[in-house]
């Protein structure tokens, strides 16, 4: 059917007044053209972590040794589900300021149920996300029933849980987590085997290659304007090389940890159904034009109600994940800079403070660029004064390359 | 519903009539036993001043507001319209003056908006096929459906927004001033595609301010005046019946000069008012 003969010209492309890029090259002056233009995507947290990465290994080359990196990736995973939260928030332009004091209490709540009143931990565990679900409830009807903006509903909130955490963990003000459970040895020590790091860090690239090869293949038989091949086997065949180049480095020391794992897989799902369901397209368009998405029959409320419930129940996940981590429940989960760097992570990786704009990646990418700040200041063995001085520094230059940027899409009419 | 879909001329029977439709909004009567007939393949304009009801008529037929009496028939049937989804499933869709569209999303995400095939997969092929299609039959001139809406000029938009209010096979499609942001040449871009659309064989309501766009497409031009019924012209009608209807005032500067100009040719042209 993929007669060319037949049909000289795909119907997207019979207006000859366009030009469209063409090939390998024409994808990439594609991409440079939209950059150009002020539409980044995730061309800012590529260019800051190499910058971040390379001053840290200048100042202690142990920095980028793989048991570092192997931390460093089991540091990020909690922050990073909650950072998916945030993205998850941001995409119909509302925020929660309230994920820390949430997965603080969670990991209150993981420790009272699980260690002193006794639950097996497959009830506990989806008893706290649901908790935090029941959490992210209450924003959505204050939001949809009162008009309250979630910053202020949020920022109550903050302090109300924070309040019940230390409720919750009483008087001994922190719970110990016993060493030899599951939980806590998936939080600390697993990792992949070697093999099995390396079927997965594959798949990406793989499923990347036969899902285009697809889609390529059905545009086709649309009669619609199909793409390059050629740029596709190369996009995928990078992916492919650069995460089993970051396999094996990780297999030097301990490996993939199986926290990073969930964590990926988490941002993969959050991925699809954010830009290949009903849903992702509904919360995008919520974020774009709040009273369009309405009269296309949009139910906004609903909308709204989803993003507050997963961003709540991801940051109880996220606060299980930290006390599995630190294998303790303590007044200090969740607060300090637990929120702002979830916040930070989803901004710096690219995701719009001001709604429509944003994907899952962002979260993965961010955490990282965080957790490697983290890490170096640690290596260098500055007090966390500078930490968060520099941490801040940072989240505000994310948060000025995304007001420009949006700028400059406005005046390239690309919004 | 057995009309050919390339009828040009007009149906004796009207697909949407409307009898003695009223309005009111507490004290305040915005519509008074308003009276409109809309038949296929034909573009009625609806004219009047500020706060004429032309407005608030178009959000009864689009099912924002409920009337407050008065029958409104589609096809023949008797109907009421408790929210939008249900006038668009009866088929009456509605452009509204602000278009309502996502600006971050691209032309096909805006067309299949809250309609998407497949949603827990989307059939991005299939909507994308169907987009060009419905652009196509517009001979509307969008260079890219995979380009964010943003990127289009006020009249691609207008297009766009057209283009979505066809997707559901509309009978009748309500237009809130059309023009009204636009310049030249993408005024009559837009005037040229609401032709188009009438050639498809749909009823067409326009509200529109500007007596040049309604005397280019209408075949009637349907005036109200204070939430009434003031009159149904023939386009050719003059400007001075127009304002005249439309302003109710006899004595104004354009009714002066057409007087002047009539003394000074004697007698011509006899109004057409019902």
């Amino acid at each position: 059917m993929s007669n060319d003969v037949k049909n000289p010209a795909p119907i997207d492309r019979a207006d000859e007044r366009v030009t469209h890029a063409v090939g390998v090259g024409g994808a990439i002056r594609a991409f440079l053209d939209r950059v150009r233009s002020g539409d980044l995507g995730s061309l800012p947290v590529v260019v800051g972590l190499a910058v971040i990465w390379s001053v840290f290994t200048a100042l202690n080359p142990l920095f980028v040794s793989s048991v570092n990196l192997v931390n460093l990736l089991f540091d990020s995973s909690t922050v990073g589900v909650i950072s998916l939260g945030i993205v998850c928030i941001l995409m119909v332009g509302e925020i929660d300021l309230s994920v820390g004091s949430v997965s603080g209490l969670a990991s209150a709540l993981l420790g009272m149920m699980w260690v002193n009143q006794g639950w097996p931990v497959w009830v506990t565990v989806p008893a706290v996300i649901f908790v935090g679900g029941v959490i992210g409830w209450i924003y959505s009807q204050l939001f949809n029933r009162f008009g309250m903006p979630s910053f202020v509903s949020t920022l109550a909130g903050l302090l109300a849980f924070l309040g019940l955490q230390l409720y919750v963990l009483g008087s001994s003000g922190s719970i110990n987590l016993p060493y030899e459970t599951g939980l806590v040895k998936f939080g600390q020590v697993l990792t992949m085997p070697h093999a099995v790091s390396y079927v997965l860090a594959a798949l990406p690239g793989l499923f990347m290659l036969v899902a285009g090869m697809r889609r390529m293949a059905q545009r086709k038989l649309g009669g619609l304007s199909a793409g390059s091949l050629n740029a596709l086997a190369l996009k995928a065949s990078a992916i492919t090389l650069a995460l089993e180049l970051a396999a094996f480095y990780l297999n030097l020391s301990r490996g993939v940890p199986w926290m990073f794992c969930l964590f990926a897989g988490l941002v993969a799902t959050m991925n699809y159904a954010l830009t290949r369901t009903k849903w992702g397209r509904s919360m995008t368009a919520v974020g774009g034009n709040r009273e369009a998405a309405r009269r296309s029959g949009i139910n906004v409320a609903r909308i709204y109600s989803s993003a507050f419930v997963l961003c709540g129940m991801l940051a109880a996940t996220g606060g299980v994940l930290s006390a599995a981590r630190l294998a303790s429940a303590s007044q200090q989960a969740g607060t300090g800079d637990v929120n702002l760097n979830a916040i930070a992570g989803a901004v710096i990786g690219g995701t719009s403070l001001f709604g429509g704009r944003g994907s899952a990646y962002s979260a993965l990418l961010g955490i990282i660029v965080i957790g490697s700040i983290a890490s170096g200041l640690t290596l260098l063995d500055l007090s966390s004064s500078l930490r968060y001085m520099i941490t801040g520094a940072v989240l505000a230059v994310a948060v000025i390359v995304d007001s420009l940027a949006r700028r400059s899409r406005v005046s390239h009419g690309r919004a | 519903m057995s009309e050919p879909p390339h009828a040009p001329a007009a149906s004796p029977e009207p697909v949407l009539s409307l009898r003695r439709v009223s309005k009111h909004f507490g004290a305040v009567s915005a519509l008074t036993d308003i009276d409109l007939d809309v038949r296929a393949g034909e573009v009625v304009a609806l004219v009047g001043d500020n706060g004429a009801g032309k407005s608030t008529l178009v959000k009864i037929l689009a099912g924002v507001h409920p009337p407050s009496g008065g029958t409104i028939t589609f096809n023949g049937n008797p109907v009421t319209f408790p929210n939008p989804s249900a006038a668009l499933d009866l088929g009456i869709a509605t452009v509204f003056q602000d278009l309502a569209l996502c600006e971050n999303l691209d032309v096909v995400a805006n067309i299949y908006l809250g309609r998407e095939l497949s949603p827990l997969r989307l059939d991005e092929v299939a909507m994308e096929k169907r987009s060009w299609q419905l652009l196509n039959e517009l001979s509307a001139r969008i260079p890219s459906v995979r380009e964010v809406v943003a990127s289009l000029s006020g009249g691609q938009r207008q297009t766009v927004a057209i283009a979505r209010s066809l997707l559901l096979d509309p009978k009748v499609i309500l237009l809130d001033e059309p023009t009204a942001a636009l310049g030249v040449a993408q005024t009559a871009e837009v005037l040229e595609l609401i032709e188009r659309v009438r050639a498809k064989g749909l009823g067409v309501v326009m509200i529109s301010h500007n007596m040049e766009d309604v005397r280019a497409v209408a075949d009637r031009v349907v005036v109200l005046r204070l939430g009434r019924n003031n009159g149904v012209f023939a386009p050719d009608a003059t400007n001075a019946e127009l304002v005249g209807a439309i302003t109710g005032a006899t004595n104004n500067s354009v009714s002066r000069r057409a007087e002047r100009r009539a003394a000074a040719q004697s007698q011509s042209g006899a109004p057409s008012h019902e």
